[in-house]
């Protein structure tokens, strides 16, 4: 049976069916077409010396394997509103993890693992989170309420965040709109997760309790770019008030992505903002894929009611796959089961995300919820079959399977297999509506995995160990005085400063805007020359070395400083900038040294003009109209940095 | 009726409500000078300030707003909360253990109201099955709630409710008793069950969490499953503290009700005890006992149930520069017995014998114990400790201080006699005092000494 389809073909036809065109092929009629709709939750961590509910460093990390002591423990669902347990709740039960905890005494206290209450709020976060509610236009609320947010994977060790809204109901610009906040909120930041292997999650506890604002907008964006563009805005406001932390894990974002007549499905911790615009066109267009594996469903088996899969447990030592599939479950005591799946031929190859087919939906949710280790499941529609065609026959005497099945086989130990199949048949039977509420986990060549069930809305509780904290007026007033311009009005000044756009990025990135603005007025710089250096200059340089020491970006304002002090001209700073940046405790006048700066006059510079033109003649090899005066140029520049402008030397080469 | 449409709201903040006619419950769209705010309006703690109204805003989280910048409110709709925890049926399976569960007023097993964040007790069979369906493969459960107080609020008289609570069920045939108790003064309790249930024929388990059972992470359910196990498999027929042996999710610790205390504000293993080892490990699995005697369990009813208490009867903490008049103005109160935590051996200085010796003659008897609470009362090393003894303390031995408060108050409840109360005193009834002290029944180790820190990196806090 497995053979009559070719799932290449099927998978390239399913895909065309879909309409998916790749990102460079997209207009905003494609989006429209499939009713794109985004929004984002953007994480900044703030740059206070401690944690936010207790007084451990903030910002001191650990290797993954560098621990002074572990606990163990493990999370219980607690009942929601109505008596049930919420979808993640009860999914976080099933897959009945140990967790481990790595603690490292220098940033971990009791209350990091939960063996002690939390100590009073940090208010240095508290004031951070709130200049930054103000520059993002957001309402402040009168009194801040700490709320524990339920996260049963065990990333938390209490079970929950403790979070805060600051304040609701903003508003950003973008170029061509304005994208609406919902809110913005203070919260504690998570564990950083080691390994999740079987039913063992191993997490560190060093970034666990670091505050952290959320930016939450509601889904105004309609297509990918607006969606980085929106993320970028709401970082360089965050950074405006150079108060949040940069670099590696600082800053990472969620995304919301849904379709029309699909489903908000959230895409964790996409950790650049350079990612979004791929990820968030695949999660569209995978949703699109299963609305139209949906219809495909319908059409076979319209009362889903009544679907169910049927499977037997296999004899190992009948079967013999590929790539150790069956050797390693004889070595390691695993079960294999074949699974028939009724009305699912073609489903399993049908596309979903460029490289990713639906039976990688039901693969990935086995690993995470039934705990099946990779590789967990063989199916009759792969590309490179794990088994024989001979293999599959004698599966179908066992199972029996009609015309239009399709089958499975999973790998896993006997414990697990119930819950296994289970996941099976959920999985299968959310297929007949469309697409389910996940968490998912994204990954730079721009698809995803499941990461976890959507968590519902009744997770929220407040918190009875912390007391309320009222936000006087005239506190949020004293706050205001500190606030920085607005992002969008530095845009405007970089555009009249003449200051090239593709140094924007790098500019908000790093928040250089104020230094920059800074050596302009007190130095006299030429801005455009400024913003350029930093936006080609810095940039490059950082690319290209390593600081001996810590690099502070004020030591170029010291720089410039230093050269109109020594009257020198600012053209030298380019070929300083390289011996500052990797040596940022080097004096200056030692660089000019290291540079082999001499000081030379003006005049004699310009005397050699003659004489390389004329020996510019005995060795032309090229005729083109510039070459000469380049050639010239590049003779006298060393010379002349520092001691001319480059546009007198340009204009004394003349043609 | 105003507290039900206002509930919690006063002075001004209640003004404010009335004033716009929004009530707890509505759903309300405020206009203020930091901006508009729609949400559910939230009932108010007692305790907080009168100058915020609570709401619940469409995305979960809880905000205040400050009256003083409401500017306009309007009620757009009304949906009260109702919160019961769901009953299923505590399954019977022929062949478990009949295990009764008394609750004292600490929530064992409770979860919060989404809304409110009011604390909602789970204690019938079926609220506890809803909570923790574990326990039905354990044992039979019955409960029964005796009193309900916070566990600094216990009293002599609600010792004695329970140990007569207790003697009757043992009567009616359990396989073992669980009580629920805070844990603050968890350890004051089980020494007095101690006193007060002598002989028991099936294990009385006392138990808590540190970590109330609305939080994922909580210990209760392990704790009430460990508590479930042991009395109704295990071998030990004694009054037991059952809490977390390490603060990982990994064993629970019998400890005997005369040597257990709490020893830290907040940790999950923060009962030890105290100057011997634990009775015995327990997991889901079942007990594994750690001390070679104990008593066993029988299939007889023969309980002693001895609920007496004499109230008079003090603590008195001892420090540097202690004034005679604290002990003065005990006696003057009527107090008929003190325990004094001294310093070291079992000193304090000078200034109080006077106070110390007209104790005595008033009748009152004085016990020592050490506020060091590991090692012995020994008070012959010192001419301080042979000079209180010539006054009329009487050394008593290795007992906690806790254990000789609750001890002397229940002996004093028996006699008046000050040689029968001594008597009763220094003969021990279960371990309270012990003629010797192992070795391994003081082990605080200290962090950063290299073996300690390999200990800890191999072994599950």
């Amino acid at each position: 049976m497995a053979q009559n389809i070719d799932p290449k073909l099927n998978y390239e036809e399913t895909k065309r069916k879909t309409g998916y065109v790749t990102r460079c092929e997209s207009t905003q009629e494609t989006y429209d077409r499939i009713g794109f709709m985004s929004g984002l939750e953007v994480h900044q961590q703030l740059r206070t010396s401690q944690k936010l509910f207790c007084r451990c460093p903030a910002g001191v990390y650990q290797k993954p394997d560098d621990f002074d002591a572990e606990v163990i423990r493990h999370m219980r669902p607690t009942l929601s509103e109505l008596g049930e347990y919420d979808g993640t709740a009860l999914m976080e039960f099933k897959t009945r993890k140990n967790i481990i905890y790595r603690l490292k005494s220098k940033t971990t206290c009791t209350y990091e693992v939960d063996d002690t209450p939390p100590f009073p709020l940090n208010r240095e976060a508290l004031a951070i989170s709130i200049e930054i509610s103000l520059v993002s236009k957001l309402n402040i609320v009168g009194e801040v309420h700490i709320t524990r947010k339920q996260y049963l994977d065990g990333s938390i060790p209490t079970g929950f965040q403790r979070t805060a809204i600051i304040g609701v109901e903003g508003e950003i610009p973008l170029k061509n709109k304005k994208v609406r906040l919902i809110q913005l909120s203070l919260e504690e930041d998570s564990c950083r997760e080691v390994s999740d292997i079987g039913h063992t999650r191993v997490y560190r506890t060093d970034r666990l309790g670091m505050p952290l604002i959320e930016t939450v907008t509601y889904p105004d964006m309609t297509n990918p770019d607006e969606v980085k563009e929106a993320c970028n805005y709401i970082r360089f406001l965050g950074r405006s008030t150079g108060k949040v932390r940069t670099g590696i894990g600082a800053g990472r974002q969620d995304v919301n992505v849904s379709c029309k007549g699909g489903t908000r499905v959230e895409i964790k911790g996409v950790a650049h903002s350079r990612w979004i615009p791929e990820l968030t066109h695949n999660e569209c267009f995978r949703q699109w894929a299963l609305l139209s594996i949906r219809e495909m469903l319908i059409a076979r088996c319209p009362d889903s009611k009544t679907w169910k899969p049927s499977y037997v447990l296999l004899e190992l030592h009948a079967f013999n796959s590929k790539n150790g599939f069956t050797k390693d479950a004889k070595a390691n005591g695993l079960k294999l089961i074949a699974v028939n799946l009724p009305g699912f031929k073609g489903i399993l190859s049908h596309f979903t995300q460029p490289g990713k087919m639906f039976a990688n939906e039901l693969s990935e949710r086995l690993k995470v919820i039934a705990c099946l280790d990779l590789p967990n499941m063989a199916h009759s529609e792969e590309f490179d079959p794990l088994f024989a065609q001979s293999d599959w026959d004698k599966i179908d005497i066992l199972l029996k399977p009609a015309e239009n099945d399709a089958q499975l086989i999973i790998r896993g130990p006997e414990a697990d297999i119930q819950t296994a199949l289970e996941t099976i048949e959920e999985r299968c039977l959310m297929a007949f509506a469309g697409v389910p509420p996940e968490t998912r986990k994204s990954f730079e060549n721009g698809t995803t995995i499941f990461e976890r069930v959507l968590p519902g809305a009744d997770r929220m509780y407040p918190d009875t160990d912390s007391a309320p904290i009222p936000l006087e007026n005239e506190y949020i007033e004293s706050l205001s005085k500190n606030q920085p311009e607005e992002v969008v009005h530095r845009y405007k000044r970089l555009k009249d400063w003449n200051v090239p756009e593709d140094c924007f990025t790098y500019i908000f990135k790093k928040n250089l805007f104020p230094l920059i603005e800074r050596i302009i007025t007190e130095l006299d710089i030429n801005p455009a020359f400024a913003g350029k250096f930093f936006g080609h200059a810095v940039k490059w340089v950082e690319g290209q070395y390593k600081p001996a020491a810590e690099f502070d970006y004020k030591i170029i304002y010291a720089l410039f400083r230093f050269i109109k002090h020594r009257n020198l001209d600012y053209s030298i700073a380019r070929r300083m900038l390289p011996h500052v940046y990797q040596y940022p405790k080097m004096e200056f006048e030692s660089v000019l040294t290291s540079i082999k700066y001499k000081t030379v006059d003006k005049e004699q510079i310009v005397s050699k003009i003659p004489f390389l033109r004329n020996k510019f003649a005995e060795i032309r090899i090229s005729a083109g109209p510039f070459v000469e005066h380049n050639w010239i140029m590049g003779q006298l520049r060393q010379q002349a940095e520092g001691n001319m402008s480059m546009k007198e030397l340009h204009e004394a080469v003349g043609n | 009726m105003t507290d039900d449409i206002f509930q919690g709201y006063k002075g001004s903040a209640l003004e404010v409500l009335k004033k716009y006619n929004v009530r707890v419950w509505g759903q309300a769209v405020v206009k203020t000078t930091r901006g508009e705010f729609t949400g559910t309006v939230l009932p108010r703690s007692e305790n907080d300030d009168d100058k915020h109204i609570v709401m619940k805003i469409p995305t979960g989280y809880n905000i205040g707003l400050d009256i003083a910048t409401i500017t306009g409110m309007k009620e757009t709709g009304y949906k009260k909360a109702n919160y019961k925890i769901p009953e299923k049926e505590f399954p019977y399976t022929e062949g478990l253990p009949k295990v009764k569960l008394i609750g004292t007023g600490g929530t064992i097993a409770s979860r919060l109201d989404y809304r409110t964040g009011a604390v909602i007790p789970a204690f019938s069979p079926g609220e506890l099955y809803g909570a923790v369906p574990e326990l039905a493969s354990i044992c039979n459960l019955t409960t029964e709630k005796v009193f309900a107080v916070f566990s600094e609020n216990m009293s002599p008289d609600h010792y004695k409710k329970l140990a007569i609570a207790i003697g009757k069920e043992i009567e009616a045939g359990v396989d073992g008793i669980v009580i629920g108790h805070g844990t603050d003064t968890l350890h004051h309790t089980a020494a007095a069950l101690t006193f007060m249930v002598q002989n028991s024929p099936v294990p009385i388990v006392l138990v808590g969490s540190q970590r109330s059972s609305d939080r994922p992470s909580s210990d209760a359910a392990l704790n009430l499953m460990h508590a479930c196990t042991a009395a109704g498999h295990g071998d030990i027929a004694e009054v037991m503290v059952c809490m977390f042996g390490p603060t990982s999710d990994e064993y629970g610790f019998l400890h005997r009700g005369t040597r257990v205390r709490k020893m830290h504000s907040s940790y999950r293993s923060t009962f030890r005890t105290i100057g011997d080892t634990p009775l015995a490990t327990i997991t889901r699995k079942g007990m594994k006992a750690i001390k070679e005697t104990y008593n066993h369990r029988r299939k007889d009813r023969k309980v002693a149930i001895l609920p007496y208490f004499e109230e008079k009867v003090s603590i008195v903490y001892y420090y540097p520069n202690m004034q005679p008049d604290i002990i003065d103005s005990l006696v003057e109160h009527g107090y008929k017995g003190i325990v004094i935590a001294g310093t070291g051996l079992g000193h304090v200085n000078k200034p109080l014998y006077p106070a110390i010796e007209r104790a005595a003659k008033a009748g009152v008897a004085i016990y020592m114990t050490v506020q060091t609470l590991w090692g012995y009362v020994h008070m012959f090393v010192y001419d301080t400790g042979r000079d209180l003894m010539a006054l009329g303390v009487v050394p008593a031995e290795n007992m906690l201080p806790e254990v000789a408060y609750i001890k002397l108050g229940w002996a004093l409840g028996q006699t008046n006699d000050l040689e029968e109360v001594k008597r009763i005193m220094l003969s021990p009834i279960n371990d309270e005092t012990t003629p010797r002290e192992p070795y391994n029944g003081y082990l605080i180790y200290q962090g950063g000494v290299s073996e300690v820190e390999d200990f800890i990196r191999k072994v599950h806090k």
